[in-house]
């Protein structure tokens, strides 16, 4: 048992080690210049663009719920006009970054780990090197850059539909004065809210552009070894971003004081 | 130009190589065969740096590459070329584009001279016209040939070969064994062949080094090794089974 405990303690220890080094290599090959253009782009457009439809959907259909709940408990004690002040600062702040990181670390990160893990077991990382090719440069940078200069965007996209969508609901399904709506949802929401959330949308971007290159890298044999990595840098991904979030929220609360 | 001395490398309890110690003179034309799981391929990967031993040196032309970060190998890289045993295509990009691969990244060359030299070097392992093709669209024997021409069209000096002829029918080995001779001769560069398909190490190699055990067992000529009279040398040379290993189970 005690054998079992240090082992998981060790291979823990050594896949953090294993985890710094690729963030340092990758911090260093972006502050150098070595990406090209046209392998960003091409990743921008498959994490960026390619999201979109995914995160329409999420961001209008959280906005209309968030939006019909918060109206039920609110009309009970006759606040129906604060409701799209509350959708309006969940979906800044929190609802936004969040769902919308969630959705792309199950859309992109599974994509970016299969792929990776592929390339790995198939021997073409291998050849990559053959060729004079930093793996870190060509596979990783380009990706991680990408979904960390996607993410703010798509959470913006994200906000904005789950916003309106949940005005839409409440003027024209629950009856709400548009002109009170609109007026106490200004009120409410500030520039920090929506700066927290995309601040918070640029570290998600970062962490799942890591996690899933660095358990692509690091996959096991064979197609089994493919299928767990896709499956780690899913699950890792969303841990660690509803974890960040937490702690991301308090500081933050206390940089920008929305 | 590459000499290893005492190389040992382990994967958990089991250790792979054990003392290893060759040395392969500039233009040589090498085979190094022994029994499958013997660590050949191990061995190949430590001189081109994709693994590092866990203790011995390995010298590229005098220079230590035991020890260097990735950085510094991808320097070290520029002298090889390698065809791996699938052939590692990169399944995304074209015939002409894994080919070109490495010129691209270099952003000295032109699109047209890239074109005209990737054609130059598709010829030379017998392929014209398919260009755009897939890797996924070609056979075996195809994807050996386009992997042998994206590791020579930067003229290395060295060129190794993981096991060119595993998994090809007769012919198709036969034709490859005649282009790593040709590239060879014609582009002057030193050939480290791993193989155990005898018939092709006979070929292609001047000196073959058996492995056995972790270590360099044997090493002389293809005549040499075919007329030795070492028990572990003839039984491999002859392809016969040793009887204490085969146990059937009723």
């Amino acid at each position: 048992m005690n054998g079992l405990a240090n082992n998981w303690i060790s291979d823990g220890m050594q896949g953090l080690g294993k985890f710094a080094l690729l963030t340092r290599e990758v911090f260093a090959s972006v502050l150098s210049g070595r990406t090209r253009w046209k392998d960003l782009i091409y990743q921008l457009y498959f994490i960026g663009v390619k999201s979109q439809s995914v995160v329409l959907i999420t961001g209008a259909f959280t906005g209309m719920v968030m939006c019909a709940q918060t109206y039920f408990q609110f009309h009970k004690v006759r606040m129906d006009t604060a409701t799209m002040a509350v959708v309006s600062v969940s979906m800044c702040s929190e609802l936004g970054p969040v769902l919308t990181a969630l959705m792309v670390a199950g859309r992109v990160g599974a994509s970016l780990a299969a792929e990776l893990g592929t390339m790995r077991v198939t021997e073409q990382i291998d050849a990559l090197r053959t060729l004079a090719t930093h793996p870190v440069d060509y596979l990783v940078v380009p990706r991680f850059l990408s979904v960390t200069m996607a993410l703010p965007l798509l959470t913006a996209v994200s906000i904005s539909v789950g916003i309106g969508a949940g005005w839409l609901v409440a003027v024209y399904f629950l009856q709400i004065d548009p002109t009170y709506v609109w007026h106490n949802m200004i009120r409410y929401t500030s520039t920090g809210h929506v700066l927290m959330g995309l601040i918070k949308a640029l570290i998600y971007g970062g962490q799942i552009g890591l996690i899933s290159c660095y358990k692509g890298l690091h996959c096991g044999e064979g197609a089994e070894g493919v299928g767990r990595a896709t499956t780690e840098a899913v699950v890792y991904s969303s841990i660690t971003i509803l974890m960040s979030n937490f702690f991301l929220t308090l500081f933050l609360n206390q940089v920008l004081q929305p | 130009m590459i000499e290893v001395r005492h190389l040992q490398k382990s994967f958990g309890p089991h250790r792979v190589l054990d003392g290893v110690g060759l040395s392969i003179g500039q233009g040589e034309s090498v085979v190094i065969i022994g029994r499958s799981g013997c660590g050949k391929s191990v061995l190949l990967k430590h001189i081109i740096g994709l693994t590092q031993p866990d203790a011995g040196e390995i010298f590229i032309e005098g220079q230590n590459i035991v020890g260097m970060d990735e950085r510094q190998l991808l320097h070290v890289r520029q002298k090889f070329g390698m065809l791996f045993q699938s052939a590692a295509l990169f399944d995304s990009m074209t015939v002409a584009e894994n080919v070109g691969f490495a010129l691209r990244r270099e952003r000295k060359w032109t699109d047209a001279e890239i074109a005209r030299k990737v054609t130059e070097a598709l010829e030379l392992v017998e392929l014209r016209g398919i260009e755009e093709k897939k890797p996924s669209e070609l056979s075996g024997g195809m994807r050996k040939r386009v992997g042998l021409a994206r590791a020579v069209i930067y003229h290395p000096e060295i060129v190794l070969y993981d096991e060119p002829t595993t998994g090809l029918d007769p012919v198709v080995s036969d034709s490859i064994d005649q282009l790593i001779i040709r590239v060879c001769e014609r582009l002057k560069v030193t050939s480290v062949v791993v193989t155990h398909d005898m018939r092709s190490a006979r070929r292609v190699g001047r000196r073959i080094f058996m492995m056995h055990g972790g270590r360099i067992h044997a090493t002389g000529t293809p005549e040499e090794i075919f007329a030795s009279t070492d028990p572990v040398v003839k039984q491999f040379v002859e392809g016969v089974a040793d009887p204490k290993e085969i146990s059937f189970s009723t």
